[in-house]
């Protein structure tokens, strides 16, 4: 029986040397399929397939055909974009870099036998597996919400149509009427993402109903670049926005989409436009993969983004629970390269360099009033750990706002140009 | 007030005899004050341009002798394929053409790699082209002082200067610096970091790292990075797309 085994192991091994050398065996070149087509899968499906030269064959599989980037929708509802500058689509990974793009779901994984089950029946063989689903909304989080009520009440907290329509909602909204966001608990995608949306709801509010409210319900103490905000919210928007915190039952919460009312620890207010931003999971497909704790959330190696429960999965973004980075497009993308090196050195032999991670995540908080926060990362045995941070500071002067609002365009641009050219 | 078209001539008889002895045309177009535009051209422009005698390029182009010249013409400087196509399209620097570049330089060519968000100041630009074009009337016209380059930005040891890049490491590292800068070296808001020559990048992230050159990001980046990984970057993105 040892003898048996040990001979199995051998010929793994011997096959394993000629995934190793493509060249002298084209047919075998290693697979990796990407499920997920944002920050983290679009970048780990283009540095897979551009730095391998073709010796790793590369599957993405993104049921979009147009992807909205989540990160800056807040400018279009803020009225600063237009939807069709967050869009962007997969012909160049395919027609540039040689990556098999496929938009379909992903409805199963096999991890016994390294298969993925596309809805559409196909079955699709892997060596490695990069999981990058974003986020799903854990049911029941804000009772009386659920996303069959999410046209009366939008999450817009995945980009496209909720986006287009949490905008039309803003901008028809009844003279003096009042907007309310219920804000999501930790962790969530983009911590700062609910205040700077509060930010360009404002300014939309200011400029076309500048009676109307705003009725912020949010049920942490604190929140990412608070200070900021609230400087940025007396200065440009006085008086227009109320925050209810967990001190006043925040974290006490109900909605009732059809009579538009928001519950709050037995205080029942009316609203006229409502964005539910519920409490957040990983994406579907990790959960069904079964590589998600109780939290709901992929524990990852923070050395190189590796599943902690299959050694041929890597998970990454806002999936991923490796520490101290953000659930961002940033980390994501920082996170994907990462792991695309671990990938390349496993199944083609690539030099093996240690990780390094960062993020810097922009905030809008006024016209030309941008902020910043970022940290650099360093990987430990337990986690993803802060290394060294920044913030913005309250009271700089606006040339440095705008300047750091100028930066981050130049951030996006960056970012859509590594994941999609 | 005094008459525009004699400053340009007043000008290089104090700034430079060799100037002054040329026979110097009479222009169409009203010059600023070159002495102002040295000036401007010591804030604005000399860090990445040099003009003068043995001029070379840097991370942009020498600008002996712009005036007149097709645009991408120096043989060896990478220039941007933008401006390459401008400069096939037969565009010639001229004033009115440099003038609109400096106010603007997305403006007019939207792929450079010149990360310059523009100078809004109509006066200045003229002032600044009156500098610039000292030192294109002829090559005999091109004042005999140094090259206005600056130093380094830093002052740092032989070694450091003298450490040869790993490039593979630097691409990896690099991986970090792509996701804002752009590595088709187009600059929208961020600078363009490709073909940088190796001593300027080095001063340049030495300087981040020193806390010499203010920028949180930067600073921070720049903060976990040896001297060997700065040379890596450096060989990197010096020959980014060879």
């Amino acid at each position: 029986m040892l003898l048996k085994r040990r001979t199995i192991l051998a010929g793994l091994t011997a096959s394993s040397a000629a995934l190793a050398a493509p060249m002298l065996m084209a047919q075998a070149r290693p697979r990796v399929v990407v499920i997920g087509g944002g920050s983290g899968g679009a970048t780990a499906a283009r540095y897979l397939a551009r730095d391998s030269d073709g010796a790793l064959d590369v599957t993405l599989v993104e049921p979009s055909r147009m992807y909205y980037t989540c990160y800056f929708s807040n400018l279009y509802l803020g009225g600063f974009w237009d939807i069709d500058d967050l869009a962007h689509g997969y012909g160049s990974l395919a027609a540039s870099h040689g990556i098999n793009v496929v938009h379909d779901w992903a409805v199963d994984v096999n991890r016994d036998d390294r298969t993925v089950t596309l809805a559409g029946g196909d079955v699709l063989p892997y060596d490695r597996l990069v999981l990058s689903p974003g986020i799903d909304f854990v049911e029941d989080s804000v009772p009386g919400w659920s996303v069959a009520s999410q046209n009366r009440m939008p999450h817009a907290y995945k980009a496209g149509s909720q986006t287009e329509l949490l905008k039309a909602q803003v901008e028809n909204m009844r003279e003096g009427g009042v907007f309310a966001m219920v804000a999501p608990p930790n962790p969530y995608r983009c911590p700062p993402g609910p205040y700077e949306r509060i930010s360009m709801v404002a300014h939309v509010l200011t400029e076309r109903n500048p009676t109307a409210k705003i009725l912020l319900v949010d049920p942490k103490e604190s929140y990412s670049k608070q200070a900021l905000f609230e400087e940025g919210w007396a200065k440009h928007y006085a008086g227009m926005i109320e925050r209810v915190g967990p001190d006043f039952g925040a974290d006490n919460v109900s909605v009732d989409p059809e009579a538009m009312t928001v519950d709050i620890d037995g205080v029942v207010e009316q609203v006229d436009v409502c964005n539910v931003i519920p409490a957040q999971k990983a994406g579907r497909i990790a959960q069904i993969a079964g590589i998600t704790n109780d939290a709901g959330w992929a524990p990852v190696v923070p050395a190189n983004m590796k599943s902690r429960m299959d050694d041929n999965i890597f998970v990454l973004g806002d999936a991923s629970q490796q520490g101290d980075m953000p659930k961002s497009g940033f980390s994501a993308n920082s996170q994907a390269k990462v792991a695309a090196n671990a990938i390349r050195h496993e199944l083609l032999d690539a030099r093996l360099f240690p990780a390094r991670y960062a993020n810097t995540c922009w905030s809008l908080i006024a016209p030309g009033d941008g902020v910043k926060v970022g940290a650099s990362y360093e990987p430990t045995e337990d986690r993803i750990a802060s290394v060294e941070g920044f913030i913005s500071s309250t009271g700089e002067d606006a040339d440095l706002r705008e300047q750091t609002y100028a930066e981050s365009i130049g951030w996006y641009n960056g970012i859509v140009a590594d994941m999609f050219t | 007030m005094i008459d525009r078209t004699i400053i340009p001539l007043a000008l290089a008889l104090v700034l430079a005899p060799v100037v002054a002895q040329a026979q110097t045309p009479a222009r169409a177009i009203d010059l600023g004050d070159a002495e102002n535009g040295a000036e401007i051209w010591r804030y604005e422009c000399a860090a990445c341009h040099e003009m003068g005698a043995g001029a070379v390029d840097g991370i942009g182009p020498h600008l002996n002798s712009i005036f007149g010249r097709r645009a991408a013409a120096l043989d060896g400087f990478p220039y941007s394929e933008s401006i390459r196509r401008m400069g096939r399209d037969g565009m010639v620097w001229d004033f009115r053409r440099l003038d609109a570049y400096i106010a603007d330089p997305y403006a007019l060519v939207s792929g450079t790699r010149m990360s310059y968000q523009g100078l809004d100041n109509a006066q200045e630009r003229a002032d600044l082209l009156a500098f610039i074009r000292l030192y294109s009337d002829s090559p005999a016209n091109i004042p005999e002082a140094q090259p206005t380059a600056t130093r380094l930005e830093i002052d740092l040891p032989d070694r450091v200067l003298a450490i040869s890049g790993d490039r593979e490491w630097g691409e990896y590292l690099g991986n970090e610096c792509v996701t804002c800068h752009q590595a088709s070296g187009a600059a929208s808001g961020i600078p363009s970091i490709t073909y940088w020559p190796e001593p300027r990048f080095v001063a340049a992230m030495h300087a981040y790292r020193e806390g010499l050159r203010p920028h949180q990001v930067m600073q921070t980046i720049a903060r976990r990075l040896t001297d060997e990984d700065i040379a890596a970057l450096a060989a990197y993105f010096a020959t980014i797309d060879d």
